[in-house]
């Protein structure tokens, strides 16, 4: 009974194909399906801010990272706990073990069934968690997404740990700082099209054309692709092609480590600068024998911070999230939602041996 | 038709004596109806201890959770009977996603596209079919390999982007529940397969000529059973489903990617283990298999509701399937203790 005859198989076959092509013409494709979206996203009223409202006692916030036991991350929704303190909020991480963009998923709910003031999530996926923190704020939850955005509907707020034109023009500032603006410098990039580093490296170059940065020379940009070994390889190139380079910028973690990697082994130990933007744990031993002085990244701890604080101001009806409105998160002081619901943490945070050993990410 | 049904007895003959069914306290002990009781007792505790976990959101959404897993538990149920395995089902369903998506993107009618990323799954199982049944090969190590390569084709079709906006009617179908239900659609999609596919398992020849062939396939090759081709039909089935279920988890995330469902394999093969199913083949039923679905996503939404780590998490659905492995064995022992064998009981082939 279960054997087909392959006169069977082949109609099968044949009206399957028919029907494909029935419904090729005439079905719902990707320009029916935006011509039919209703623009009603931004319908949704927002209640009006009340900026005097105190913050709630006892909020009950969540922060859903991108995976737990991520060294990172727990420095960030530490931090985000010891400020719901602050304000008497019970705060709490949750997460799944996997960064993946379905994992996450089941955890928006159960902490829609756990009714949660405000949940904070760095988003694997900004479209997989949208529905559901959807749902969420449709149940009155509010939605602050840090680190990682969700979809711009799917959330009241986001906090911003890099705004690209600050870090680029940091970078290069930093550099001068410790050159005093003078000599070849060259750039060791991440790949030729990472969207971060390109934009970043646009403002830097943006930078150099100021008047004080006149006897500083960009001599070229070398791409490491974020590959250790490569990394490894064009800083040892960049420095035999230019022997008089004075300086390097490397504003991605990979590239950073490496090339710092080369030069404490090499003879031009002392004689170039390094910076960058890098990880603390990466970079602590060649911080410690002198290779590089000083680099940056956002310090998580105050991106944790802020988010915390964030959420209880949304939740406490402070905020709404919409563009102007202010709020003060604790010992950081006063912040504005800018465009699009987002809040930007600040000027990159600078790390150096005297403060090195207080992170450990 | 009838030569199957008649090929099919002897096959029953063989399944029978390995263990169940013997007097009342065999039966009474049997995993799939203890996996049944435990679902019961958890859902219990559960209602009772913490709020939220009895309440129709939450419970739509558990089963909505379920829903992919559950649809390839079919499939796969009837694959372990017929003691064969498919490990590249979680892949298929990512290269299925990363199909629909690039598609979709191209701009081609979500009709046209879900026949045919459907086709392509039971593609995907023809070839693991293939390789199993003509090449002799053990379809473990098979699809060990088609694991790997749908994923890695998954990825050359959609890279690392991802795709979203579908259209909203088709997304609500893969979220939304069926009016006036607390159950999603692709959960009443998998009753009416669970129903066929407990039908087919249990009722028909079909059916029968699994379980002979998991118990002894050369005795079923004896007895007049097509073992090759329901081997290559099971896998063909079981890649449209895996597929299909890929259409679903796409929707209903709605995210196409390659990474989707990685891992997902395991949580089905968990599954199919702990609702009884014996990995040797030969032996299960699809009800216990249900069960045990239900059971594992149930235990993991009471947990998290309770905080309960990820870890903590593992290590309980780890401990859960060890137990399910152990006790039948332990069960069929202590009986055999209990109720003197027949003199003519044959003595074990393995362990």
């Amino acid at each position: 009974m279960f054997i087909f005859p392959r006169r069977l198989a082949s109609t099968a076959a044949l009206v399957g194909l028919v029907s494909l092509g029935l419904t090729a013409c005439g079905g719902t494709t990707k320009d029916s399906a935006q011509q039919g979206a209703d623009p009603k996203a931004s319908a949704a009223a927002p209640a009006s801010a009340d900026p005097n409202a105190p913050i709630k006692e006892g909020l009950k916030i969540a922060f859903l990272p991108k995976q737990i036991n991520n060294p990172y991350e727990t420095i960030v929704d530490k931090a985000g706990i010891e400020a719901a303190k602050e304000y008497k909020g019970e705060a709490k991480e949750v997460g799944p073990s996997d960064a993946s963009a379905s994992s996450q998923v089941s955890y928006i709910n159960t902490l829609i069934q756990q009714r949660q003031d405000a949940i904070l999530i760095a988003a694997n996926d900004a479209n997989a968690v949208c529905g559901p923190l959807k749902q969420a704020m449709s149940k009155g939850i509010k939605i602050v997404a840090y680190d990682s955005d969700a979809a711009k509907d799917c959330r009241n707020l986001f906090i911003n740990q890099a705004d690209s034109e600050e870090i680029g023009r940091s970078q290069v500032k930093m550099l001068a700082d410790m050159i005093d603006s003078k000599g070849e410098i060259a750039i060791l990039s991440a790949t030729a099209n990472a969207t971060n580093q390109n934009a970043w490296i646009d403002f830097m170059k943006d930078e150099l054309t100021k008047p004080e940065y006149k006897d500083m020379k960009l001599v070229k940009v070398a791409y490491g692709d974020d590959d250790d070994q490569k990394s490894f390889q064009e800083t040892q190139g960049l420095l035999q092609a230019y022997p008089d380079l004075k300086g390097i910028i490397s504003p991605t973690t990979v590239g950073i480590s490496a090339a710092a990697r080369y030069i404490s082994g090499s003879k031009y130990k002392g004689k170039i600068t390094l910076t960058g933007l890098g990880t603390p744990n990466q970079m602590r031993e060649f911080v410690k024998d002198g290779t590089v002085q000083q680099f940056a990244l956002w310090n998580p701890k105050d991106l944790g911070y802020l988010a915390s604080y964030s959420a209880a101001a949304l939740a406490s009806g402070q905020i709404t999230g919409a563009e102007g409105e202010k709020f003060t998160a604790g010992k950081l002081g006063e912040y504005t939602i800018g465009k699009d619901g987002e809040v930007i943490l600040g000027a990159p945070f600078v790390f150096k041996a005297d403060n090195i050993d207080e992170f450990d990410f | 038709m009838a030569p199957d049904v008649t090929a099919a007895k002897p096959a029953e003959g063989v399944s029978v004596p390995a263990g169940t069914g013997r007097g009342s306290l065999g039966r009474f002990l049997r995993w799939d109806v203890l996996v049944g009781m435990l679902l019961v007792l958890v859902f219990a505790g559960g209602s009772a201890g913490s709020p939220g976990f009895a309440s129709i959101d939450n419970l739509s959404f558990a089963l909505g959770d379920l829903g992919e897993i559950a649809l390839i538990a079919l499939a796969m149920t009837m694959l372990v009977v017929a003691a064969e395995v498919d490990l590249s089902v979680a892949s298929v369903l990512g290269l299925s996603s990363a199909l629909v998506g690039s598609l979709w993107d191209a701009g081609w009618a979500i009709e046209s596209i879900i026949p045919l990323v459907i086709v392509v799954g039971a593609g995907c199982g023809l070839v693991n079919g293939l390789l199993v049944t003509r090449l002799g090969l053990p379809s473990l190590a098979v699809t060990i390999g088609t694991l790997a390569l749908y994923r890695g084709l998954a990825y050359v079709v959609l890279g690392d982007r991802a795709i979203a906006e579908f259209p909203q009617q088709y997304v609500d179908l893969a979220v939304n529940d069926v009016p006036g239900t607390p159950v999603p659609y692709p959960v009443m999609l998998f009753i009416l397969l669970a129903a066929v596919t407990g039908v087919v398992l249990h009722a028909t020849g079909f059916g029968r000529s699994l379980f002979a062939i998991g118990a002894q396939e050369e005795a079923a090759q004896f007895a007049g059973i097509r073992v090759k081709r329901i081997k290559l039909t099971l896998f063909v089935l079981s890649g449209a489903i895996a597929a299909f279920a890929g259409v679903v988890y796409t929707l209903r995330y709605g995210s196409a990617r390659a990474d989707n469902g990685v891992g997902l394999e395991l949580a089905v093969i968990a599954a199919v283990l702990l609702g009884g199913v014996d990995f040797d083949g030969g032996r299960g039923t699809l009800g216990g298999v249900i069960a045990g679905v239900l059971l594992i996503g149930l235990l993991r939404n009471l947990l998290m509701l309770n905080d309960v780590s990820t870890e903590i998490q593992s290590i309980v659905t780890g401990l859960l399937l060890i137990i399910s492995v152990i006790t039948p064995r332990l069960v069929a022992a202590v009986g055999r203790r209990r109720i003197p064998a027949p003199a003519s009981s044959p003595p074990p082939p393995e362990s």
